[in-house]
C-alpha cells in the first residue's frame, strides 16, 4: 500500500506514454514478426522460419547487407569527425561564430525530399561537384560518387546524410567542450601540458556521453535511410539498402511476409547494436 | 458497415479479425489515458476533415445504370501530378465539374517515379478498406493483382450499356479480360518501343538510313561513337529494363515475347540468351552515368546533340513539346529497331474500387473515361493516344497522328517496365536481377535469376 | 486545434542563465597568426560545402525547364524567370497552412509528454522504470514503413478518420521516444537532487515539485526538444503520405513530391519548392538558434 502510494502517481504519469509506445511500438513490431513467419503467396499459412532462410540465401540481400554496412560507417564516421572538427575550430572563440554556427546547423531544417533533389544533381559524375573540381583544377577529387565500381561506392550516398547531421554534431561536441569546466583545463595547463594534450587528455574524455548519445541519433537514422536514397538514386540495385528493399517487398510485390522478415531482421540488427549502450548508460547512472 | 467489415480482413489471415478486435479496445483504452494530454481535441478537430464523405450512401445504384448522381463528392486516385498528364486530367476534371456540379471531384493523386510511391499509398489503403472511389492501374497484369485481391469490382454491364466492346479495339479487350470479366476503363495507349534521335547528330556521324534491324543499330552506334557522341543516352534503372524490354521484343519477335509470360515460356532458351547478350553489348554504347540520370535528363541529351539515340516510351514527345522543340527537325522517331509492325503497349485505366464510397459517382467518372470527349480532352494534352477507335484525330499532335496510324495495324507486345505482362511482384524480381546484372554484367547468373521469377510467379 | 499547455515553456523562457562570453579575445591570441588563418580558411570551406546545395537549388529555381539541366548546372540563369516561384507557390500555400497545423500541436504535446515522462523516469524511479525507458527508447528505431500497413488498420478500428489527426497521434507517438530521451538526460544532470529532496522535506507532492522546481528550470531543455520535433515533423514525409488521404489536409512535404510529374518533372518547380518548404524551419532555427545552442550547452543531450 505504501509502495502504491509512493510510486502510484508517478507511474500514473507516464502511463500513457506506456500505452502509446505498447500499442504503436510493440503491438506493430508483434505484428511484424507474426506476418515474417507466414507464407506467401495466398493463401497463408504458418511458414515457420523458411522466409528468413530463404532471405539469407538471396545474392541481393546480401548486397544490401553490404551497402549498408558501407554508408553506415561513412555516414557515422565523417559525421562525427566533421562535426569534431568543426567544433575544435569554433570552440576557442572567432569573429562570427553565431554565423558559422548558423550555416553549419541549417541543413538540419531541410527535408530530406528537399535534399535529395538536389544532391542527385551534386553526385551526378557529369555535373554537379565534378564540374567544380574541374574548374578548380582539383581533378583528382572528381569521382563517379555512387557509382564508381568500387565497393566503397555507396559512400557518396553518405555525403547528403552527413549535409544534414553533421552540423548538429558539431552543436553537441561544441556544448559538451564547453561544458568542460575551464578549471580543469587550466588545472593541466599549469602541468606543462601543451593545447593539443589538454584537448586529448582533459576534454576529450569528457564527451564519451556525448558521443555515446550522437551514436544512437546518426545509427537510427542510418538504419532507416531510405526516403533520401530514393530521392538521390530512385530505385536502383546499386544503392539499394535493406529499408529500400523492404519498401519495394511489401508495397511493389505486396509480399508483406518477405518485407515483415526484413523489417524483423533490422529490429535485431539495431537490438544487438543498441541494448548494450542502454544497459551501459543505465548502470553508470546507477553508479553515480 | 459490418458486411465489408468482413470483407476487409485478408482472407489469408484467419486469426486477424479477433486480433483487430481486441486491438482496438487496447487502443480505445490509450487513448481514454491520454486523455489528459488533450488527444480528444484532435480526433473531435480531424472529424471536420471528412464530413462528407460519411453522409453520402447513394441509394440504389450500385446495381448498374448510371442513373442520377447523388454523392456529394468523387475520389479519384492516380499519379497524375505534375506536367501534361496534371493538365490531361484537369481537361478531365473541367468536364467533370460542368456535368456534375454538385459532385466535388477530389483529386488524391500522389506522384511518384512511375507511380511507385502512388501504388505504396494506394496499397496501403487498399488493405485498410479505405479505398478511393475509383484508382489508376496499368492494364494487364498489373491489374490483376487487384482483380485477384477482390478490390476491384466488375465492370462487364457498364461495358454492354455503353456499347463499348465497339469502340475499344479488341486486342486491347482481350489484354483486360479476366476469365471474361472486365474491371477496368482504359483511357489511353502509350507505346514504349519508340527509337528517338536526333536528326542532326545521326546525319553527322554518316547515318543515312534509320536502322532497321538490331544489327543495323549496332553498326549506327558504332558510328555515332566514332564521331565521339553518346550514341544511346540511358538513364536510371527503370529505363534499363524499358530498353531492355525493346531489345527482347527486336530478338524475339512478338509472339515468343508474350509467350514468356506464360506458364509454358521458356526463359532457359538460347534465344533468350542471345537476346540478353545483345542487351548486353547496348552498355559499350551507352553514357556511363546514366545510373544519375532521369529518363528526361538521357531524353534531353537527344534533342539538346549531345547523343544520337534514346529509347523511351512515347512521353518523351509531350516532353519535347514543352522544351520546344519541333518534331521531325530537332527529334525524330521510328520503332526500336527490329519492332517495325509491333506496338508495345501499356495502358492507363480507371477501376471501381470495391468498398468505394460513391459508388453512383464512380460510375459517372467511368463513363467519362470511356467517352470520346473524355479521351479527347485527356489525350492530346497527356501525350498518349486514346484508347478508343473514333477519336478526333485533328486534335492530336504530329507524332500523336503517326502513333495512330500504326495504333491501327500493329501487332501488340505487352511493356514490362510498365506493368502489363507481369505483375507487380515478378517485376520486383526482375528489378533484383537486373540490378545485379548491372553491376557484374553476368548474363548466365541474370538468365537463371529470370528463370527462377518466372517459376516463381507464371501461372 | 488549440494546444493545451503551451504558457509553462514560454513562461519559463526567461530562466535560461545568461552563459558565459562565447568570443575570448585573450584565448584567440593563444595561437600564431598562421594558425589563425588556417582555422578560418577550414571554416570558411565548411560554409562552402554547406552552401554549395543551397546555391545550386537558387540558381536552378530562376531557369525555365530548358535551362536546367545537371550539366549546366552551376551556369547563371540566362533568363531570369520567376515563372518556377510562382508555380512552386500556387502548389505549395495551402498545404504550408496544413504543416502549420500539424506541427504546432504534434510539437507541444510531445514536448509535454516527453517533460513529464523525464520527470519521472529520472526522478521518480518507480520499480521498472529503467526498462521503460530502454524500451521507449528502443522503439526510436522501428522502421517506419514496417508498420505502415498495421498502422492504418489500427487507425481504422479505432475509428480516427484518416487526416491530420492520425498523423498528429503517429508524430505524437513516434516523437516520446526522442523527446523523453531529452528531458531525462537533462533533468538526471542538471537539476540537483537536493533541490528535490528540498520539496519533498517541505511535503510537496510530485505533481507540485513538478511545477515548482522542475518546471522553471525546463526551458533549455524545452527548446530543444520542441525545435527537434518541430523540424522532425516539418520534414516528414512517409507518415504523411500514408496517413493522410484527403488532398485538402496534405502537408507541404507532400505537396512538394508532387510537383514532380510521373513522367515529366519541372526541375525549376521542384527546386523552388523545396525552398519555399524549408523557409518555416530555417525562421525556427535562425530565431531560435541560439537558444538551440544554450539548451545543448545547459545538459540536454547529454548522454
Amino acid at each position: 500500500m505504501n509502495r502504491l502510494r509512493r510510486w502510484g502517481p508517478a507511474f500514473l504519469m507516464v502511463l500513457p506514454s506506456i500505452i502509446l509506445i505498447g500499442v504503436f511500438v510493440y503491438g506493430l513490431i508483434y505484428w511484424n514478426v507474426r506476418t515474417s513467419l507466414q507464407q506467401q503467396p495466398m493463401p497463408r499459412g504458418p511458414s515457420g522460419t523458411t522466409n528468413y532462410s530463404k532471405l539469407w540465401a538471396e545474392r541481393r540481400w546480401v548486397r544490401d547487407l553490404k551497402n549498408l554496412g558501407v554508408f553506415t560507417v561513412v555516414f557515422i564516421v565523417g559525421s562525427l569527425v566533421m562535426g569534431a572538427v568543426m567544433a575544435l575550430l569554433l570552440d576557442k572563440g572567432v569573429k562570427g561564430e553565431g554565423f558559422f554556427r548558423s550555416i553549419y546547423l541549417f541543413p538540419m531544417a531541410v527535408s530530406f525530399i528537399a535534399a535529395g533533389i538536389v544532391w542527385r544533381w551534386l553526385l551526378n559524375p557529369s555535373s554537379g561537384l565534378n564540374l567544380i573540381f574541374d574548374k578548380l583544377g582539383l581533378d583528382s577529387l572528381k569521382s563517379q560518387w555512387w557509382q564508381s565500381k568500387s565497393p566503397w561506392g555507396m559512400a557518396a550516398m553518405a555525403m547528403p546524410a552527413m549535409w544534414q547531421m553533421s552540423g548538429y554534431i558539431m552543436a553537441l561536441y561544441l556544448a559538451g567542450f564547453r561544458g568542460v569546466p575551464e578549471e580543469l583545463r587550466e588545472a593541466a595547463r599549469m602541468d606543462g601540458a601543451k593545447e593539443r594534450q589538454v584537448y586529448r587528455h582533459v576534454v576529450f574524455p569528457e564527451l564519451r556521453p556525448v558521443t555515446l548519445s550522437a551514436l544512437v541519433i546518426l545509427g537510427h537514422i542510418s538504419i532507416k535511410v531510405f526516403d533520401l536514397v530514393l530521392a538521390v538514386s530512385g530505385k536502383q540495385g546499386k544503392t539499394e539498402t535493406p529499408a529500400v528493399y523492404m519498401w519495394d517487398l511489401i508495397f511493389q510485390a505486396s509480399n508483406r511476409p518477405k518485407g515483415a522478415t526484413v523489417a524483423t531482421l533490422l529490429l535485431v540488427g539495431v537490438a544487438v547494436l543498441v541494448i548494450p549502450y542502454l544497459i551501459y548508460t543505465v548502470r553508470s547512472e546507477r553508479k553515480s | 458497415m459490418s458486411a465489408s467489415n468482413a470483407q476487409r480482413f485478408d482472407p489469408g489471415f484467419p486469426s486477424s479479425q479477433r486480433t483487430a478486435l481486441s486491438r482496438r479496445v487496447v487502443l480505445k483504452g490509450a487513448l481514454v489515458g491520454a486523455g489528459v494530454l488533450a488527444l480528444p481535441q484532435i480526433l473531435g478537430a480531424c472529424g471536420d476533415d471528412d464530413e462528407a464523405t460519411t453522409t453520402t450512401a447513394a441509394p440504389g445504384t450500385t446495381g448498374g445504370g448510371t442513373g442520377e448522381v447523388t454523392s456529394t463528392e468523387l475520389e479519384v486516385f492516380s499519379w497524375w501530378t505534375g506536367g501534361g498528364e496534371a493538365a490531361g486530367l484537369d481537361a478531365m476534371i473541367a468536364i467533370w465539374n460542368s456535368q456534375y456540379p454538385n459532385t466535388k471531384f477530389v483529386n488524391a493523386a500522389v506522384a511518384g517515379g512511375a507511380g511507385s510511391n502512388a501504388k505504396a499509398v494506394l496499397a496501403q489503403r487498399l488493405e485498410a478498406n479505405d479505398p478511393p472511389d475509383s484508382f489508376q492501374g496499368h492494364a494487364g497484369a498489373e491489374l490483376s493483382d487487384y482483380i485477384k485481391a477482390g478490390q476491384v469490382e466488375e465492370l462487364n454491364s457498364y461495358y454492354e450499356e455503353w456499347g463499348l466492346g465497339d469502340v475499344f479495339p479488341s486486342d486491347l479487350v482481350d489484354q483486360i479480360t479476366v476469365d471474361g470479366k472486365i474491371y477496368s476503363v482504359p483511357v489511353n495507349i502509350h507505346r514504349a518501343n519508340v527509337l528517338w534521335s536526333n536528326p542532326t547528330v545521326v546525319a553527322d556521324a554518316g547515318i543515312t538510313a534509320t536502322p532497321e534491324s538490331f544489327d543495323d543499330f549496332i553498326a549506327a552506334l558504332d558510328k555515332v561513337k566514332a564521331a565521339g557522341k553518346t550514341p544511346l543516352a540511358l538513364a536510371e534503372q527503370w529505363t534499363v529494363k524499358h530498353l531492355m524490354e525493346t531489345v527482347m521484343i527486336s530478338k524475339l519477335g512478338a509472339e515468343a515475347w508474350a509467350g514468356l509470360w506464360t506458364a509454358d515460356g521458356d526463359w532457359s532458351s538460347a534465344d533468350v540468351t542471345d537476346a540478353l547478350e545483345g542487351f548486353k553489348t547496348l552498355f559499350g554504347y551507352v553514357n556511363s552515368d546514366y545510373a544519375s540520370l532521369t529518363w528526361q535528363d538521357a531524353a534531353k541529351r537527344v534533342v539538346d546533340g549531345e547523343a544520337a539515340y534514346n529509347v523511351m516510351g512515347d512521353w518523351a514527345d509531350g516532353y519535347f513539346t514543352e522544351l520546344e522543340k519541333t518534331p521531325r527537325t530537332d527529334y525524330d522517331w521510328a520503332p526500336v529497331p527490329g519492332t517495325a509492325g509491333v506496338y508495345d503497349w501499356l495502358s492507363d485505366s480507371f477501376t471501381k474500387a470495391k468498398g468505394g464510397k460513391h459508388p453512383d459517382a464512380t460510375v459517372a467518372w467511368l463513363k467519362l473515361c470511356s467517352s470520346k470527349e473524355g479521351q479527347d480532352a485527356f489525350n492530346p494534352v497527356k501525350g498518349s493516344i486514346p484508347a478508343r477507335k473514333d477519336a478526333d484525330t485533328s486534335k492530336y499532335g504530329v507524332y500523336l497522328q503517326s502513333a495512330m496510324e500504326d495504333w491501327k495495324t500493329a501487332t501488340l507486345a505487352g511493356s514490362l517496365a510498365h506493368g502489363v505482362v507481369a505483375s507487380n511482384a515478378w517485376n520486383t524480381d526482375i528489378d533484383g536481377a537486373l540490378g545485379l546484372f548491372l553491376e557484374d554484367k553476368d548474363v548466365a547468373a541474370f538468365q537463371d535469376a529470370l528463370l527462377t521469377a518466372h517459376d516463381t510467379y507464371a501461372v | 486545434m488549440t494546444a493545451p499547455m503551451p504558457t509553462e515553456t514560454t513562461a519559463a523562457m526567461p530562466a535560461i542563465e545568461p552563459l558565459p562570453p562565447l568570443t575570448d579575445d585573450h584565448q584567440l591570441q593563444r595561437r600564431g597568426p598562421v594558425g589563425h588563418v588556417v582555422k578560418i580558411v577550414l571554416l570558411f570551406v565548411f560554409v562552402i560545402f554547406f552552401l554549395l546545395p543551397v546555391i545550386l537549388l537558387l540558381l536552378t529555381s530562376f531557369k525555365s525547364l530548358a535551362e536546367a539541366d545537371p550539366s549546366r548546372a552551376w551556369q547563371l540563369p540566362k533568363h531570369w524567370t520567376l515563372d518556377a516561384w510562382r508555380e512552386a507557390w500556387s502548389q505549395l500555400h495551402g498545404a504550408l497552412g496544413n504543416s502549420f497545423k500539424l506541427v504546432i500541436p504534434a510539437t507541444i504535446i510531445s514536448t509535454v509528454l516527453g517533460s513529464l515522462n523525464g520527470y519521472v523516469l529520472s526522478r521518480w524511479r518507480f520499480p521498472g522504470a529503467d526498462l521503460v525507458f530502454t524500451m521507449f527508447l528502443f522503439g526510436m528505431f522501428i522502421p517506419y514503413q514496417a508498420v505502415m500497413i498495421p498502422l492504418g488498420l489500427l487507425f481504422k478500428d479505432v475509428g480516427v478518420d484518416p487526416g491530420l489527426g492520425r498523423l498528429i497521434i503517429a508524430h505524437i507517438v513516434y516523437g516520446i521516444p526522442m523527446t523523453t530521451l531529452i528531458f531525462r538526460n537533462y533533468y538526471a544532470t542538471t537539476i540537483p537532487n537536493e533541490l528535490i529532496e528540498a520539496a519533498r522535506m517541505d511535503g510537496a507532492g510530485m505533481m507540485h515539485t513538478y511545477a515548482s522546481v522542475i518546471l522553471p528550470a525546463s526551458a533549455p531543455a524545452f527548446v530543444v526538444t520542441a525545435i527537434w520535433q518541430f523540424t522532425s515533423i516539418w520534414n516528414d514525409f512517409l507518415f504523411a503520405v500514408f496517413l493522410v488521404t484527403n488532398p485538402d489536409s496534405w502537408p507541404v512535404t507532400v505537396a512538394l513530391n508532387n510537383t514532380a510529374g510521373s513522367q515529366v518533372t519541372p526541375f525549376p518547380v521542384q527546386m523552388a519548392g523545396a525552398l519555399i518548404a524549408s523557409i518555416p524551419t530555417l525562421v525556427v532555427y535562425i530565431l531560435l538558434g541560439r537558444y538551440f545552442m544554450r539548451g545543448l550547452m545547459a545538459g540536454a543531450l547529454k548522454g
